[in-house]
């Protein structure tokens, strides 16, 4: 991503409300052309509301989407033309075959047959399915179908993907092969990304961006890194200590460093709180204490204490 | 029309592949066999004595023995059946197995699904009333050996038509169940708890009702026995079962007037002769004119409901 590169999605002030429940509120956020951004957040918080306002499935009470120039909620045919869908728990017809359901899609697309006859073995082939293309899909494995349904979102040709929560219940196998699909199409087709799921952890490596979404809101919007330096920098720090011996003059000698607030034991771990980076002093007073160190960690660097962080914080 | 095109296909591919036609077509063959076999057998019977009478054939659809009703009951219980068994999961089997999130969000129109749907059902049921039709035909054909008459055909056309519009409401009706219930069991039952109820119940019920507000003993002049009766049709007749069994008698019966009561003094000087085609159509037009009236409201309703709902997976 350049200065050059443009958005594809734009959405400004978009809100859903149900009734006195507020889905999605005041939603601004823009998807640059080229680009895997990662959509996350926990259940419910807005993150299938928001894709379906970006298709035209859903009217959003305000504001407003537009997909590649397109106005949603006006020219939802054009929007639908140029993105493939993955919906969550993606549905497919199980007395047909992996091929039939494709060219299923493909017609509904408008694509002539000799098209599709030519594109759907090629997709199949990509997504690892050229086996099970004459299978019915009623026998697939759910990995398969989350599979299938990549492929399903590829036969139009489309200039964005939306992938709703594609690793969701299948094996880390499964999802290995589901984010490298991903990583490719991106890569090598230069085809947008957006990717909504709750497990950061299995979409962390995949995605150039991410936004995190609770409660209808975007609490923060950046690559990865960026978003965990905020944190730290923002933020008080935890140590997690465990010595052996662990003596009370030990403690004492701990909570006299400058920058440290407090301590408390938890499951035999001591967590220290603290203002700054003091691990270097905590480890010297505790070789000096003659104490065997057995686990000695920063708190909050691991992506999944971010993602806990803001999902309490909002 | 984008996107009708491939539904109406796929939909038709799914009737006439599915289990359930082939289930539906099996029951009607052989009522509609057996049913013809006994009228033809009592016809060639009696047909010496019954020769000045004429139409013949029509008595292929009509006759009964009193061991087995006439083809024309068989369709009018049998009928609701095949409608309710073709439409009643419709949309809501597609929502739940998460088909339905994916076809809308390919670049057709909302209204394509529901049309495709509806128009497919009734290309199926034309296709399956007029074949069994002929086949009965040609069975009778061989075996009483008189030829239908132009007016006969006329009449058993008319007959196959309203049969189609009378099977079609009952789908539009489980369409409609199919929207507003989620469970494909509940809108089953919902479909056959008013075809049971419109079938028997209601016509009892007109009865009864009828007795209570226009009582009526041996001493009642004769006026208000009429009013009584009159009451009593009018209520039936709001069962779309009763408009279908009242029309075809009077398209299938030359010999019928009037659906109506009708006073001994008001034959007085009629000349027994049978209608002709146009003349039973005119009796009958009314009750056609309701069963379509019916089919669409259903339908409507259906269409402005599927329009409105929220596309969600779960």
């Amino acid at each position: 991503m350049g200065g050059e590169a443009t958005a594809i999605i734009e959405m400004a002030g978009l809100t859903k409300k149900y009734g006195d429940f507020t889905a999605v509120d005041h939603l601004d956020l823009q998807i640059m052309e080229g680009e895997v951004f990662g959509l996350l957040g926990p259940n419910g918080a807005g993150k299938t509301t928001t894709i379906l306002m970006m298709l035209g499935l859903t009217e959003p009470t305000a504001g407003r989407v537009r997909v590649a120039g397109y106005d949603s909620t006006r020219k939802p045919l054009d929007v639908k033309r140029i993105v493939g869908y993955l919906p969550d728990n993606v549905g497919f017809y199980d007395d047909l075959t992996a091929r039939e359901n494709l060219r299923y899609t493909a017609s509904l697309n408008g694509l002539p047959s000799a098209e599709s006859r030519r594109r759907i073995p090629d997709l199949l082939e990509k997504v690892g399915l050229a086996e099970a293309a004459n299978q019915k899909v009623g026998s697939f494995s759910r990995g398969m179908r989350q599979r299938l349904g990549i492929a399903d979102a590829l036969v139009k040709g489309p200039k964005l993907v939306v992938l709703d929560e594609p690793t969701l219940g299948i094996d880390p196998e499964g999802v290995r092969h589901v984010l490298e699909l991903i990583s490719t199409m991106s890569h090598s087709e230069g085809i947008t990304v957006l990717i909504s799921s709750h497990l950061l952890h299995q979409v962390q490596q995949t995605c150039d961006r991410v936004g995190i979404f609770v409660k209808g809101r975007l609490v923060a919007v950046g690559p990865i890194q960026t978003l965990s330096q905020q944190l730290m920098d923002s933020d008080s720090k935890v140590l997690e200590l465990q010595a052996e011996p662990l003596t009370t003059e030990l403690k004492d000698d701990i909570r006299q460093i400058k920058g440290v607030d407090g301590m408390q034991e938890s499951g035999g771990m001591l967590l220290i709180t603290c203002q700054e980076d003091v691990r270097r002093q905590i480890a010297d007073r505790v070789m000096k204490a003659g104490a065997a160190l057995q686990h000695f960690r920063m708190r909050g660097f691991s992506l999944e204490d971010i993602y806990m962080k803001y999902f309490r914080e909002a | 029309m984008s996107g009708l095109i491939p539904v109406l296909r796929k939909e038709l591919a799914d009737h006439f592949s599915g289990r359930r036609f082939m289930i539906l077509f099996a029951l009607i063959c052989v009522a509609g066999l057996s049913a013809t076999y006994v009228a033809a057998q009592s016809i060639r019977g009696d047909i010496s004595g019954d020769r000045e009478s004429g139409f013949v054939f029509l008595k292929l659809f009509t006759a009964s023995n009193g061991v087995l009703p006439p083809f024309v009951s068989f369709i009018s219980f049998l009928g609701p059946l095949i409608g309710l068994a073709l439409g009643f999961d419709a949309i809501n089997s597609e929502q739940s197995r998460g088909t339905l999130s994916r076809v809308l969000s390919q670049p057709i129109y909302r209204d394509a699904v529901i049309n495709g749907k509806f128009l497919a059902a009734v290309i199926t049921i034309g296709l399956m009333l007029l074949s069994i039709g002929l086949l009965l035909g040609g069975l009778g054909l061989r075996m009483i050996g008189v030829p239908p008459t132009l007016e006969e055909v006329l009449r058993l056309i008319s007959f196959m038509a309203l049969s189609v519009v009378y099977v079609a409401f009952w789908m539009s009706l489980s369409v409609l169940f199919s929207i507003v219930f989620k469970q494909t069991a509940t809108s089953a039952l919902a479909g056959m708890a008013i075809w049971i109820f419109a079938t028997f119940f209601f016509p009892m019920l007109a009865g009864v009702a009828a007795d209570g507000l226009v009582p009526t003993n041996q001493d009642t002049p004769v006026e208000v026995i009429l009013q009584h009766e009159q009451l009593r049709q009018m209520l039936s007749r709001m069962s779309p079962s009763t408009l279908y069994q009242e029309a075809t008698v009077a398209i299938l019966t030359p010999g019928i007037r009037t659906l109506g009561p009708i006073m001994l003094e008001q034959t007085r000087g009629m000349l027994p002769n049978p209608l002709s085609w146009s003349q039973s159509m005119l009796v009958a037009w009314p009750h056609v004119i309701g069963l379509v009236a019916l089919t669409l409201i259903c339908f409507a309703i259906s269409y402005v409901k599927f329009m409105r709902q929220e596309i969600r997976a779960t």
